[in-house]
C-alpha cells in the first residue's frame, strides 16, 4: 500500500465518504427536494418566466449535477495529494 | 437541389466519416478491442459517453415526453442526468482503479466466484439486449422517415455500418466514431433549438429563451403556453400534481440508480489512462450530455406552443384545413398527424375533450422530427437532423453491443471455459461474438418481441435491482461476501422479472395512474420502472442478510477493496493484464 500506516489508510477512506456524503446530500436536495418535494411551494417564486420549483426540475438540477462532479474531483485530486497517493503522469 | 437528395448527402457524408474512422482505428489487440488502450483523453471520453448514453430515446422522443407531460417529464431530465453523479463518485473511479476489461469481471474477482461472474454475465446480456431493440427499431425508424427507404431496409443498412466499425475496432473504434456521432447530433439538436428560441423570444440561447417572454404578445412564454392549454382543457404546464409526488421520487431514484448501473456506460470509464481522468471523464460526459438535457424543454414547450397555435386556440382562429400549412401537409404523409373533421365545418378543432377533438393523431415524435419545418429553417438543417436521429441509435447500438460481445468472449469464453486461451485467438473471440451479437440484435430488430414498449425499462429495471447493488457493496461494504452478493443479484433480477412479465399487460393503467395524462402508446412504462429502486432495496436487504450468516470474505479478498479505494498502489488489482 502506499499508506505509511494503517490509520492513514482509514483516515483517507473517511475523508473520501464524507466528500462523497456532502456532495450526494446537495445531489438529493436539489433533484428530490427542490425539483419534486418542494417543487411547488418553489413555484410561487419566479426568475423570469420560470416558476422556481419547475425551473429546478428541467434545469437547476441537471447544472448543479454537472458543477457537483467537478467538485468532486477536484477535491479528491486534493485528497489524494495531502495523502500522497496521487497518480505520477506514467500510472496507467 | 431538392430535400431528399440534400438529406442522402448529409447521411451518406456522415457514414463516410465513420468508415473512414474505422479503417483509420483497426484493433490490433484485446487491449484495444475491450478497452481502446486505456489511452482515451478524459474529455474525449466524455463525448464518446455522451453519445453512447443519448440514444433514440434521448433525441427523437424526449423533447416529445416533456412537451406533452410538462413538468411530469422532468423525471427523465432529473433522473438520466443525476445517474451520472452516482456513477462518478460510487463505481466509476474505483472500477476503473480495479483496471481490467468488463464489469462481470470485477463481480468475479471480487466475489471470488465464477458463479457471480456469471451471473453478471446473464444481468448484463439481460439489460443490454433489452435495451438494444429500441436502438434497432430507432435505426429503422430513423431510416425510413428520413430517406424514405422500408423500416427493413434501413435496419439492415444501419447493422452494417455498425458491424463495420464495432468489428473492426472494437472498442478503439467506437470510441472514436461516437465522438464524431456526438457532433453531428448535438447540431442536429442544437440549432433548430437556437432558431426557434429566437423566433419566439429573441433569444438565442434556448434555455434562457424558455424563461423570457415572448416578442409578439409580450407575456412570458410558460404563462402564454398554460393559458393556450387551459383554454383547450389541457392540463397545466408547469403545475406539480400532488398525487404523484411519491411516485415521481421512486421514479426518478429508479433511472438515476439504472443509468449508474448500465455496463456500456460503465466500461466507457476503463478507457482512460488514469483514476483522476475517470473521476473528470465523468463531469466531461455530464456536460455534453446536459448541452442536450437543458435544450430539450425548450423544444418541447415552444414547439408545443407553436403546435397549438398553428391549430388555433380559439374557435375563431381554428386551423382551415384545406390552407394548413406544408409541414402539416408533410407529416400527414407519414401518419404522425391525422385530422379527422368530424363536424364537417372545414376547419381543425384541437381540444381535451375527445368528441370535439379533430387533432385524431399526434405522434409525440413530431416535436422534434418537425421542429426544423415547423421554424421554416432552410432545408441542411433537416438533413442535419436526419444524421443526427440516426447517428443517436447507432451510437448506442455499437457501446451496448460491445459491452455484450466482450462479457460473451472475455468472462464467458476466457473466465470460465477456456482460460488457456490465446490472445489472438481471443481477439477473433471477440470478433466473432460481436459479429453475433449484432445478427440477434439485428434479428430482435425484425422481430422487435410484444412487450418491446416495456423493454428499455426492462434494461433500467435490470441494472438497478442486479448490478448497481453488487457493484456498491464491492467497493464500500469490505465484508460483502459471495453469497450474499449472489443472493442479492438474484433476488433483485427474480423480482424484477416477475413483477415485468406480469405486469406487461397492465403496465399502461398503472402508468396512467401516475403521471396523469400519459398517452397509452407511450414507450416507456412507468411501473416497471419505478420498480427497479424497489428491486435495488430488496437486493441491498437480502445481501445484507444473508451476509450476516455466511462467512466472511477471505483476507486476500478485503486486501483487493482496500487498493480498488486508492488511485495509487500496488496490487493483485492493477496487475492483471
Amino acid at each position: 500500500m502506499a499508506f505509511q500506516n494503517e490509520t492513514l489508510k482509514k483516515q483517507y477512506w473517511r475523508d473520501n465518504l464524507r466528500i462523497i456524503g456532502w456532495l450526494l446530500a446537495v445531489w438529493a436536495f436539489v433533484s428530490f427536494g427542490c425539483g419534486i418535494i418542494f417543487a411547488e411551494a418553489l413555484n410561487a417564486i419566479h426568475i423570469g418566466g420560470y416558476p422556481l420549483g419547475f425551473w429546478f426540475a428541467q434545469q437547476g438540477s441537471i447544472l448543479t449535477f454537472v458543477v457537483l462532479i467537478f467538485v468532486y474531483a477536484k477535491l479528491m485530486d486534493r485528497l489524494d495529494r495531502k495523502y500522497g497517493v496521487q497518480e505520477t503522469e506514467d500510472a496507467k | 437541389m431538392d430535400q431528399q437528395t440534400l438529406i442522402y448527402i448529409v447521411v451518406g457524408a456522415s457514414f463516410a466519416l465513420y468508415l473512414g474512422i474505422a479503417i483509420y482505428c483497426k484493433a490490433g489487440s484485446t487491449r484495444e478491442f475491450y478497452v481502446a488502450s486505456k489511452g482515451v483523453h478524459p474529455v474525449a471520453n466524455g463525448m464518446a459517453t455522451a453519445a453512447d448514453w443519448m440514444s433514440a430515446a434521448s433525441f427523437i422522443s424526449m423533447a416529445g415526453l416533456i412537451a406533452f407531460l410538462g413538468y411530469g417529464g422532468s423525471v427523465f431530465l432529473m433522473g438520466w442526468t443525476g445517474g451520472f453523479v452516482l456513477l462518478a463518485m460510487l463505481l466509476a473511479p474505483y472500477l476503473r482503479k480495479f483496471g481490467k476489461f468488463t464489469v462481470p469481471e470485477f463481480l468475479g474477482d471480487r466475489y471470488y466466484s465464477n458463479t457471480a461472474r456469471v451471473i453478471g454475465v446473464i444481468c448484463l446480456i439481460l439489460a443490454s439486449l433489452t435495451y438494444v431493440i429500441g436502438q434497432m427499431t430507432g435505426t429503422g425508424v430513423a431510416f425510413s422517415r428520413f430517406l424514405e427507404v422500408s423500416y427493413e431496409m434501413g435496419l439492415s443498412i444501419g447493422m452494417l455500418i455498425v458491424f463495420f466499425y464495432a468489428v473492426m475496432g472494437g472498442m478503439k473504434g467506437i470510441t472514436y466514431t461516437q465522438i464524431a456521432q456526438y457532433c453531428v447530433m448535438i447540431t442536429a439538436y442544437t440549432v433548430p433549438a437556437v432558431f426557434i428560441s429566437l423566433q419566439m423570444t429573441g433569444w438565442a440561447l434556448p434555455q434562457i429563451g424558455l424563461g423570457s417572454t415572448l416578442t409578439e404578445q409580450g407575456t412570458f412564454v410558460l404563462d402564454r403556453l398554460d393559458q393556450v392549454l387551459n383554454e383547450l382543457g389541457f392540463a397545466e404546464y408547469v403545475a406539480v400534481n400532488e398525487h404523484n409526488r411519491v411516485n415521481m421520487f421512486f421514479y426518478t431514484l429508479s433511472l438515476m440508480i439504472g443509468t449508474a448501473g448500465l455496463p456500456h456506460v460503465i466500461i466507457r470509464f476503463f478507457t482512460v489512462p488514469t483514476v483522476k481522468a475517470a473521476r473528470s471523464s465523468a463531469g466531461w460526459a455530464l456536460v455534453f450530455i446536459a448541452i442536450l438535457y437543458t435544450t430539450a424543454p425548450t423544444v418541447g414547450a415552444m414547439a408545443r406552443l407553436n403546435l397549438m397555435e398553428t391549430f388555433g386556440t380559439t374557435e375563431a382562429t381554428e386551423m382551415v384545413y384545406e390552407e394548413r400549412p406544408q409541414w402539416v401537409k408533410n407529416w400527414e404523409q407519414t401518419g404522425l398527424i391525422e385530422f379527422t373533421d368530424k363536424d364537417n365545418d372545414g376547419t381543425i378543432t384541437y381540444s381535451s375533450n375527445e368528441e370535439e377533438n379533430e387533432v385524431t393523431e399526434l405522434n409525440r415524435d413530431i416535436i422534434v422530427l418537425a421542429n426544423p419545418e415547423i421554424a421554416m429553417l432552410p432545408d441542411w438543417v433537416i438533413a442535419i437532423v436526419a444524421a443526427g436521429g440516426i447517428a443517436s441509435a447507432l451510437s448506442t447500438a455499437a457501446g451496448l453491443l460491445l459491452a455484450i460481445s466482450s462479457a460473451v468472449s472475455h468472462d464467458l469464453l476466457k473466465g470460465v471455459f477456456k482460460p488457456d486461451i490465446s490472445e489472438k485467438s481471443e481477439l477473433m473471440a471477440g470478433r466473432i461474438s460481436m459479429a453475433a451479437s449484432i445478427a440477434v440484435a439485428g434479428y430482435l430488430g425484425f422481430n422487435p418481441p410484444g412487450f418491446a414498449a416495456g423493454t428499455v425499462a426492462l434494461a433500467f429495471g435490470l441494472a438497478a435491482a442486479s448490478l448497481f447493488p453488487a457493484l456498491m457493496f464491492g467497493i464500500f461494504y469490505k465484508k460483502m461476501n459471495k453469497e450474499g452478493a449472489i443472493a442479492g443479484m438474484l433476488a433483485g433480477l427474480t423480482v424484477n422479472l416477475l413483477y415485468v412479465f406480469q405486469h406487461k399487460g397492465i403496465m399502461f393503467v398503472a402508468s396512467t395512474s401516475f403521471l396523469g395524462d400519459l398517452d397509452p402508446n407511450w414507450f416507456f412504462g412507468i411501473s416497471p420502472n419505478a420498480f427497479g429502486a424497489v428491486g435495488a432495496i430488496v437486493n441491498f436487504i437480502v445481501a445484507m442478510a444473508v451476509c450476516k450468516m455466511t462467512p466472511e470474505p477471505p483476507a486476500n479478498i478485503q486486501h483487493i477493496v482496500d487498493d480498488v479505494r486508492v488511485p495509487v498502489g500496488s496490487s493483485l488489482a492493477s496487475g492483471g493484464h
